[in-house]
């Protein structure tokens, strides 16, 4: 039986496997409801900005003064705002600011607070002491706070409104992979590693790192919701995205000199915020019930 | 192989001593250990705590933080390996002096095949084509007893028994031929049939290959049956070194205490025996 096995097509079937457990996973993530409305959710916003120039019917920054403010319907289905631009258009060219937001904070931060954590997590000692201290320090701040003496520091735009973000979400990251280390950096197989000739490098980045890799992927998801809320936040407050662009937050920020008599001027932003940060939330829960089944309370 | 031992030993320890300063005092682990090892299987016994393990991993400079090594002389082939900086001594670790960790269950990386851990010892090593370490190890699989390298090789190492496991371990150690391999209870997580298998193909490389084997266990019977010579160690101290298949007339009274306390099958046992312990051991140099 075992001589049966024994062929070259072996690797396609560790392939297979691999499929298969991709498929268990994607089979479990289906069957969690809140889950797949996320998914929808968030689906819906890549649709979004990827064919914005498509479904949009106006230019996002076209003015037309003498259409300012129309209520919803007709030719304008969200209405238009104090500058007679078209609200759904609007919308559509924002998800694009806010999927790249998300996207660009992502990559930078998952890597940084992988290597802060797994650095400080093996070596321990003082370069532990160091690095968990300054990440204390960032922790120590409100994020939302922090970005915004950032951000006012560098000046507002949106790519400083993406640096800050960054720099306030890594040491989340940090601990969590230091976390892990901590349990692995006593383990046999790392002794073992290292008896055999591996050198520290190699051991964190072929040993260590990998096996964090999991936790660091949950905790970003469900930080994902975060850094939406954080990016409207900052435009809000006019330190994010800068006028013309369609920015969420800063399109609110507009529509409350007019909340009282005209409510969609900062009304529909606003939901599509909502919404975003709630499906990237639950996609984020359900991610995390799939892939670490330790933390799902089950 | 055994009546040829050489002239020139691999392995020469003299007063090897391991200290951990603590919040108590220092603990002393390894208190001024001699011995030497030739191309031969040399065991090393002695209860939970007397210092086997930390002997081993005092040779390969391995002994964890805040551990304090210090010995008037520690050479393997000529080389001191108190005074080789770290980069050599990376060099040596698994290419020239090879250790077995006790359980397969924790001494291999989970989510890694073992084909890629067993050819990542050699890609360490040697300068070569992942194919040529593809080549190495499933060969080295198959002489480690493996019927069906191949399946081995893709397997994680939750797939295989422990058997299984141990013995990828050792092709693991073994795949960049080392002079000198530590086995550290390398058959404790492994029952006694699976542990013969593993024991077999230990000795069957060792001969073959000439390599010296420092066997450490806490089984007295077993490193009797199974090596040339046998180091008892206490309380960091080694008590006394006695030919295997002398080890019937041992003199020690801690030797003979552990060889009485070994339950045997025909003499139904009401009362077990008490492993004597004198502290006065400590005092004395080691023989």
């Amino acid at each position: 039986m075992t001589d049966a096995v024994q062929t070259p097509g072996f690797s396609a079937s560790r392939l297979a496997a691999w499929l298969d457990s991709v498929a268990v996973a994607a089979a479990a993530f289906m069957r969690n409801p809140l889950a797949v409305a996320g998914l929808c959710l968030v689906l819906v916003l890549v649709a979004m900005a990827a064919l914005a120039p498509a479904l949009a019917p106006y230019d996002p920054t076209a003015q037309d003064l003498a259409n300012r403010l129309l209520p919803p319907g007709g030719v304008h289905p969200f209405g238009t705002d104090e500058l007679g631009r078209d609200i759904a258009s609007r919308i559509l060219f924002g998800a694009r600011i806010t999927l790249r937001i998300v996207a660009l904070v992502a990559v930078v931060v998952a890597p940084l607070g992988l290597l802060v954590g797994v650095t400080a997590g093996y070596f321990g000692g003082w370069v532990e002491s160091v690095l968990m201290r300054v990440t204390d320090v960032f922790l120590a701040f409100p994020k939302l706070i922090l970005a915004l003496a950032l951000v006012s520091a560098i000046g507002p735009s949106l790519e400083n409104a993406i640096i800050a973000i960054a720099a306030t979400s890594w040491p989340a990251y940090a601990r969590v992979a230091r976390a892990e280390t901590v349990a692995l950096r006593g383990a046999d197989f790392v002794a073992a590693a290292r008896l055999l000739g591996a050198s520290h490098m190699r051991v964190v980045a072929l040993h260590i790192a990998p096996l964090c890799v999991s936790s660091v992927l949950v905790r970003l998801t469900l930080d994902m919701a975060g850094i939406v809320l954080t990016a409207a936040g900052l435009g809000f407050l006019g330190l994010g995205a800068q006028p013309p662009l369609p920015e969420w937050g800063a399109m609110m920020a507009a529509g409350r000199a007019y909340l009282t008599d005209q409510w969609w001027v900062a009304a529909v932003p606003g939901f599509a915020i909502l919404l975003a940060s709630l499906g990237f939330n639950l996609v984020g829960d359900g991610l995390r019930d799939v892939l670490d089944p330790r933390e799902s309370g089950r | 192989m055994t009546g040829e031992r050489n002239s020139a030993p691999l392995l020469r320890v003299e007063d090897l001593r391991v200290k951990f300063p603590g919040h108590g005092g220092e603990t002393h682990a390894v208190r001024g250990v001699n011995f030497e090892l030739g191309r031969e299987k040399l065991g090393l016994v002695g209860e939970s705590g007397s210092g086997k393990s930390t002997v081993a991993r005092a040779l390969l400079r391995l002994v964890p933080r805040p551990g304090i090594v210090s010995a008037g002389r520690l050479e393997f082939a000529g080389n001191d390996l108190m005074a080789l900086p770290e980069s050599a001594m990376r060099e040596l670790r698994g290419r020239r002096i090879a250790m077995i960790l006790q359980d397969p269950r924790f001494s291999l990386n989970p989510v890694m095949t073992v084909g890629r851990q067993i050819a990542e010892t050699w890609l360490a090593h040697f300068q070569g084509l992942a194919g040529e370490a593809q080549k190495r190890t499933l060969a080295m699989l198959g002489s480690v007893g493996f019927r069906d390298p191949d399946r081995a090789a893709q397997a994680y190492p939750h797939e295989l028994s422990g058997g299984e496991g141990q013995r990828a371990m050792i092709a693991m150690m073994l795949i960049a031929e080392p002079e000198v391999l530590i086995a550290d209870e390398p058959t404790s997580a492994l029952d006694v049939t699976v542990r013969n298998q593993v024991l077999a193909v230990l000795d069957d490389l060792v001969k073959r290959r000439g390599m010296g084997l420092l066997f450490i266990s806490h089984d007295l019977g077993l490193v009797a049956s199974f090596c040339d010579r046998i180091i008892v160690m206490y309380a960091g101290r080694i008590l006394e070194t006695v030919k295997a298949s002398g080890i019937a007339s041992a003199r020690h009274p801690y030797t003979r205490g552990l060889l009485n306390a070994e339950p045997r099958i025909e003499d139904a046992r009401t009362e077990l025996a008490v492993v004597p312990r004198d502290p006065a051991w400590l005092q004395e140099p080691a023989p």
